[in-house]
């Protein structure tokens, strides 16, 4: 049954994409580094500390997770993502987004063409209801509907 | 937000489309933290994450193009990350051309386009640009557009300034505007404690660890750490100054702490004391076994967990000079105990250049060239971050570095057991 859950926008944009779901904070430079540089656009994560996507594509899913924690390149890793192609379809924040995203999703909304949807404040409920593999819409108006 | 004249000006593009670029992102990142006005940058120096010319950087690097080209260049002078190569630090001849051709192969690039932002001085590369002998040392209350996460944890929790976690080109465009977006760190409110972090161990707790028990606990909101005053004084020493700077570095990997403060040492903690606490404050309690949990729970990713070191890394974040003079005491006396003349792991302590010309001109560098370390200002991260170095078994004892490298962590009493005495 599908589920439709309410959050604010923080880069607009609408997808339809596979849910790929951490459930703690999500180390983007721990995750990015090594799939920016080398392999394909699956961009397989690479942060051995979260045993949730370890290893698990992440490019073309529906990223959702609370938070992103570590380094402070973090949303120029997300910016440098994007440019490649090996970004997530788009970021689903169960809490109210953090700066390091903000900052990445923002950067590529205003100085790229390709465009990566950032949704925040989903709360815990929904974090909690998705599951790796689950269809995830997500509208313009920050509607994300899980099924 | 409400602008002032100037700062609208800037979003209007009366300085052109570049600059009215940056003002709007600033602005939108401010605003997505509800940020009501802009607050001018009021450090000397700024310092910029940035420093490693990586190919698939090519897109940042385009923008600083850009940036530069129109003029946007910073309006403070900056001091940067270190840099991912350096030449004495131990490599091999495919190393090298997977550094030099394929990965890193943009180091020029990135170094000129920092130079015409403004760089401090040419060498100022480093991840502890706090340290006294780089000169980038804020003063209380000073308003930074910082990145680097080891850095702005410190400056905000040990000398008191003000600077959110800003990411890599953001904290260049801060410096560029000469304004940063005012919420979070920069506000009374956004430094209020959120956890109580209460110290019972039964012997000093390593910095390393505590910091990583801590930042994986509150991720990224602020603790207030009681008793370790005990362990660690209440005074600024350069070794509280080395503590704090790994202990805080941890809290800033393995979570992404910004800031915190620590009873009776910290300024804020000394005049405001538990007054800084929010209210339904979370409790943590740290005792022996816990620390003992956290770092039990560290994975291992080597192919073969049993393998002989090849390589070990310490200084991420830069040693300060006097960590490298305990270190050459301390590695002395530990081959001498171990009859032995020099490590039987190749080591490496990396340190920011300023302190490396220092150290190289006082009488402890000629001992610690004695037992085989090197010193260096290289990145270790950087020089971890490809699949040759992955496969290679390195050990560390910097929780930044086993965080975002396949680098095995041990304590600092082990990893001194096993470069002088047990090689493996």
């Amino acid at each position: 049954m599908a589920k439709t859950f309410k959050g604010r926008v923080v880069a607009p944009g609408s997808c339809k994409a596979p849910a790929l779901v951490s459930h703690g904070g999500f180390n983007t430079l721990a995750s990015f580094q090594s799939a920016l540089m080398f392999g394909g656009k699956e961009a397989k994560c690479g942060d051995q500390n979260n045993p949730d996507c370890y290893e698990k594509a992440m490019g073309g899913t529906a990223l959702c997770l609370p938070e992103t924690i570590g380094s402070t390149t973090g949303g120029m890793v997300l910016y440098a993502a994007v440019a490649a192609g090996k970004n997530p379809a788009c970021m689903l924040f169960s809490k109210p987004i953090d700066s390091l995203a903000a900052s990445g999703a923002i950067l590529a909304a205003n100085f790229l063409e390709q465009k990566m949807p950032v949704v925040d404040k989903l709360g815990q409920e929904f974090l909690d209801y998705v599951r790796d593999g689950m269809m995830i819409t997500v509208d313009e108006e920050g509607n994300v509907t899980v099924e | 937000m409400i602008l002032n004249e100037e700062q609208q000006a800037l979003l209007d593009g009366k300085q052109g489309e570049m600059m009215a670029k940056v003002m709007k992102t600033l602005v939108m990142y401010g605003e997505a933290f509800g940020a009501e006005r802009m607050v001018p940058v009021t450090s000397e120096y700024g310092h910029s994450v940035i420093s490693f010319g990586l190919s698939v950087m090519d897109p940042v690097m385009d923008l600083f193009d850009r940036l530069i080209e129109a003029g946007a260049v910073c309006k403070q002078k900056i001091s940067a990350d270190p840099v991912p190569m350096a030449k004495n630090v131990p490599s091999n001849p495919v190393l090298d051309l997977v550094f030099k051709k394929f990965m890193y192969n943009r180091q020029k690039r990135i170094e000129s386009q920092l130079k015409k932002f403004g760089m401090l001085e040419d060498n100022a590369f480093t991840c502890a640009c706090y340290l006294p002998e780089i000169g980038n040392v804020p003063k209380r209350g000073d308003v930074l557009s910082w990145a680097e996460s080891s850095a702005v944890v410190y400056a905000n929790s040990v000398l008191g300034a003000k600077c959110n976690r800003n990411s890599g080109i953001i904290e260049i465009f801060g410096s560029v505007v000469g304004y940063v977006p005012e919420f979070g760190f920069l506000t009374e409110d956004g430094r209020k404690a959120d956890w109580i972090v209460e110290i019972k161990t039964t012997k000093k707790p390593e910095a390393q660890i505590l910091g990583s028990a801590v930042g994986m606990k509150v991720l990224e909101e602020v603790p207030y750490i009681v008793g370790l005053d005990k362990w660690i004084g209440t005074e600024l020493t350069p070794e509280t100054v080395a503590y704090l700077k790994d202990f805080g570095a941890a809290t800033a990997s393995n979570g992404s702490v910004g800031l915190y403060h620590i009873d009776n040492l910290t300024p804020e903690a000394k005049e405001q004391g538990m007054g800084l606490l929010r209210e339904n404050v979370k409790t943590y309690v740290i005792d022996d076994a816990e620390l003992q949990r956290i770092q039990d729970g560290y994975p291992c990713i080597w192919k073969d967990k049993d393998a002989k070191p090849k390589l070990c890394f310490m200084g991420c974040p830069h040693m300060t000079y006097e960590q490298l003079v305990e270190w050459t005491v301390r590695v002395e006396a530990a081959l001498k105990a171990a009859g032995n003349s020099k490590v039987l792991v190749p080591t490496v302590f990396t340190t920011a250049p300023a302190i490396e010309e220092k150290f190289a001109a006082s009488e402890y560098a000629a001992r610690l060239k004695a037992t085989g370390i090197v010193v260096s200002h290289i990145c270790p991260l950087m020089y971890m971050n490809n699949p040759l170095a992955k496969k290679m078994p390195v050990i560390t004892s910097s929780n930044k570095l086993r965080t975002y490298t396949s680098a095995r962590f041990y304590n600092d009493d082990r990893i001194l057991s096993i470069i002088t005495k047990e090689g493996k």
